[in-house]
């Protein structure tokens, strides 16, 4: 009998050609994505080096982070400096023969988004990128992770990575979360009670009830925010879900290679009794939905609570009273009293058809507030396409949503549009200073509590709306 | 000499200092890696971005300091976005070695990647470095051989740093070369097996 291993131990030791010395390893990498923001130069860095990519056929490349958002995009784009991205980005893609889903591509969308909806990330597989939510595709149990440009340039030019062995810890989900509480409640609840740092050095694996119970979208949703936790990644054991999400996509397997495949899936799972470095529970039970007070993801507290006393070490409590000072908060005030001028629903955390159902079922028959700003991004155009199809769109308009294409500029600031200035409640992952434009203050929420919230004019709790 | 960071030390005692915040995504202005040092904390260096007005408050931008090739900061150092700007704008202002209690993974990868050093101390020696560059002119040495840093009282700090990172700023190796010489021949051998066992990957 083997040893009962974790599901990241056998992603890990699936792809392992080598291990060094010092217990660095060497993976074997199946799938590498580019975007335009950090891609490109890993591109042009191989040409320029005379090195060629291992296997093209295995590399992906997208538009995504500073192509315009709004209604009727130009080929190129309006941000500040951005062309030059785009057009070097073609002309590398090309040069490259890497295949690229440009901005006027069907296929379009933030990267996170559209590799799950194509089948390009798939269970089992590794997959990186140099972007930091690559984690979110360990929703689908697939060994994915951010990594810098240059080592793009490596997993290009030779088809792996050496990594260092993270520590595997395991989250349990307990309890029957109530139904207005959703993944991102669950992911803002974990990192306010664990800090940031609380993943750190570890690979994590999201399990029980709770999560079995989640969709697949939600559970690309807890995974995005694995490196808001400081994990090197999240993952979720696949399932009947995730196959059935997965069947008939553009690049997932056909035929009897799918029949292969789901058998060699079937067994990606922790064996009974394997061990952990490391092990946290959580109680779903009783959880309110969450909301950010402060400029970290761990500054989260329930819709129902107070914005916190800055407390803890001297390190923490200066860090809080700063976040104070950023935010315009003062220590006691209630969360849902807090006037907003913004709601954003977009980004790779929470811009999936579902997350527009969940906001969509909030706003129909209802309008957001007076003078409040308020947009919607589909996570890509297929989800927008998807959510036409339903008539959603129609129920964000008539709310009084911006109805706007697919990418990332408004997550982060790309330096068109953005939210300076502005209180945003916001379906994103990041609340850091500055993120959604100059002086933004931004609250991080789930797509519902964005919804009620724009609606009422000030941060809501969505269960107000809903069941009153 | 590679690995060899002499120089004043600045204090930006702040925790969980993000890339976001180390370059701001407007400051990325080119796909290049050159020329970053300008932007390094743009939100907090500069009072007025547009004019470029220097907030005089900000550590980088105290006349003690303007030289500064370390820095000294708090836990979780360079968390958030991928972006290996971060290392490049650092090494670019003059940063060669930034001390702290923690780094985000991938930074800390990147770091290795560029030659800058990220050297992990205890919070308290953090503490008491941080506090005695804020007292005066602190010029410490972040020697990756010996791995220590010295320059605060005269027992050296120790750090310790992933055996591979170090060797990689240490001989300024080329990772894809290396790859390719070490583990060429059992890339080719995992990757036919690897095609019979998972033909649809
Ligand atoms: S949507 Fe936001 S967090 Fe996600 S990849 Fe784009 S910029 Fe990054």
């Amino acid at each position: 009998m083997n040893a009962p291993r974790t599901l990241f131990d056998k992603l890990w030791e699936g792809h392992e050609i080598a291990v060094a010395d010092d217990g660095q390893s060497l993976l074997a990498i199946d799938r590498i994505f580019l975007h335009e923001r950090t891609g490109t130069l890993a591109l042009k860095a191989l040409s320029k080096a005379g090195r060629a990519i291992r296997h093209p056929q295995r590399a992906f490349c997208v538009m995504d982070h500073i192509v315009d958002t709004k209604p009727g995009r130009p080929a190129l784009t309006r941000m500040p400096g951005g062309v030059e991205f785009i057009t070097a980005t073609r002309e590398a893609a090309q040069q490259a023969g890497i295949r690229l889903f440009d901005i006027h591509d069907p296929r379009q969308g933030i990267v996170h988004v559209i590799s799950p909806e194509l089948g390009i990330a798939l269970p089992g597989l590794t997959l990186v990128c140099p972007d930091s939510h690559t984690c979110t595709v360990g929703g689908l149990g697939a060994l994915a992770w951010g990594i810098g440009t240059t080592q793009a340039e490596h997993a290009l030019a030779t088809g792996t990575l050496r990594a260092e062995r993270p520590k595997t810890m395991r989250v349990l989900f307990t309890g029957t979360p109530d139904p207005a509480v959703s993944a991102k409640d669950l992911a803002l609840a974990l990192i306010a009670r664990h800090s940031v740092t609380g993943g750190l050095g570890h690979a994590v694996e999201f399990a029980g009830p709770a999560i079995e119970a989640l969709g697949v979208e939600g559970r690309m949703t807890l995974c995005n925010m694995a490196i808001e936790f400081g994990a090197f990644t999240g993952m979720a054991a696949p399932d009947e879900k995730v196959f059935e999400f997965l069947k008939g996509r553009e690049f997932s397997p056909k035929g009897e290679l799918w029949n292969q495949a789901v058998a060699h899936w079937r067994e990606l799972r922790s064996d009974a009794g394997a061990r952990f470095d490391r092990e946290l529970k959580l109680d779903c039970a009783g959880l309110t939905p969450q909301v950010s007070w402060g400029t970290s993801p761990e500054h989260a507290v329930g819709i129902d609570a107070q914005v916190p006393e800055p407390q803890g070490a001297a390190g923490r409590r200066e860090a809080m009273q700063r976040a104070l000072d950023y935010m315009g908060l003062k220590p006691g005030q209630r969360m849902d009293e807090l006037a907003i001028d913004a709601a954003f629903i977009g980004s790779c955390t929470n811009a999936r058809l579902s997350d527009l159902r969940a906001a969509a079922a909030i706003l129909e028959g209802r309008r957001a507030a007076e003078n409040i700003r308020a947009i919607c991004v589909p996570g890509s155009m297929a989800v927008r396409a998807a959510a036409e199809a339903e008539g959603l769109h129609r129920v964000f308009e008539a709310a009084g949503f911006e109805w706007q294409e697919s990418g990332c500029a408004m997550c982060f600031y790309a330096g068109g549009d953005g939210f300076g200035g502005m209180r945003a409640v916001s379906s994103t992952n990041r609340n850091f200073e500055n993120r959604q434009g100059p002086g933004a203050r931004t609250h991080l929420a789930s797509p519902a509590t964005v919804a009620a919230s724009a609606v009422r004019g000030r941060l809501a709790d969505p269960r107000a709306l809903t069941w009153a | 000499m590679r690995g060899i960071v002499s120089g004043v030390a600045a204090p930006l005692m702040r925790r969980n200092v993000d890339t976001d915040a180390i370059i701001p995504s407007r400051e990325m202005k080119r796909v290049s890696r050159e020329g970053l040092g300008e932007g390094l904390f743009a939100n907090w260096r500069y009072k007025d971005l547009a004019a470029r007005e220097e907030a005089l408050e900000f550590v980088l931008n105290r006349a003690r300091y303007r030289q500064a090739s370390i820095l000294i900061s708090g836990g979780n150092f360079g968390c958030g976005s991928s972006r290996e700007h971060a290392v490049w704008a650092l090494a670019d202002w003059g940063i060669g070695a930034v001390i702290a209690p923690s780094f985000g993974e991938i930074f800390q990868a990147n770091c290795a990647q560029n030659g800058l050093v990220a050297v992990e101390l205890a919070k308290e020696h953090v503490a008491a470095l941080a506090a005695e560059a804020e007292r005066r002119e602190l010029r410490l040495t972040v020697d990756l051989a010996a791995c220590e840093v010295q320059g605060l009282g005269a027992t050296p700090l120790p750090f310790s740093m992933k055996p591979r990172e170090r060797e990689m700023i240490l001989k300024g190796l080329d990772p894809i070369a290396l790859t390719l010489e070490e583990h060429g021949a059992a890339i080719e051998a995992f990757q036919k097996s690897d095609r019979a066992a998972r033909p649809w990957a």
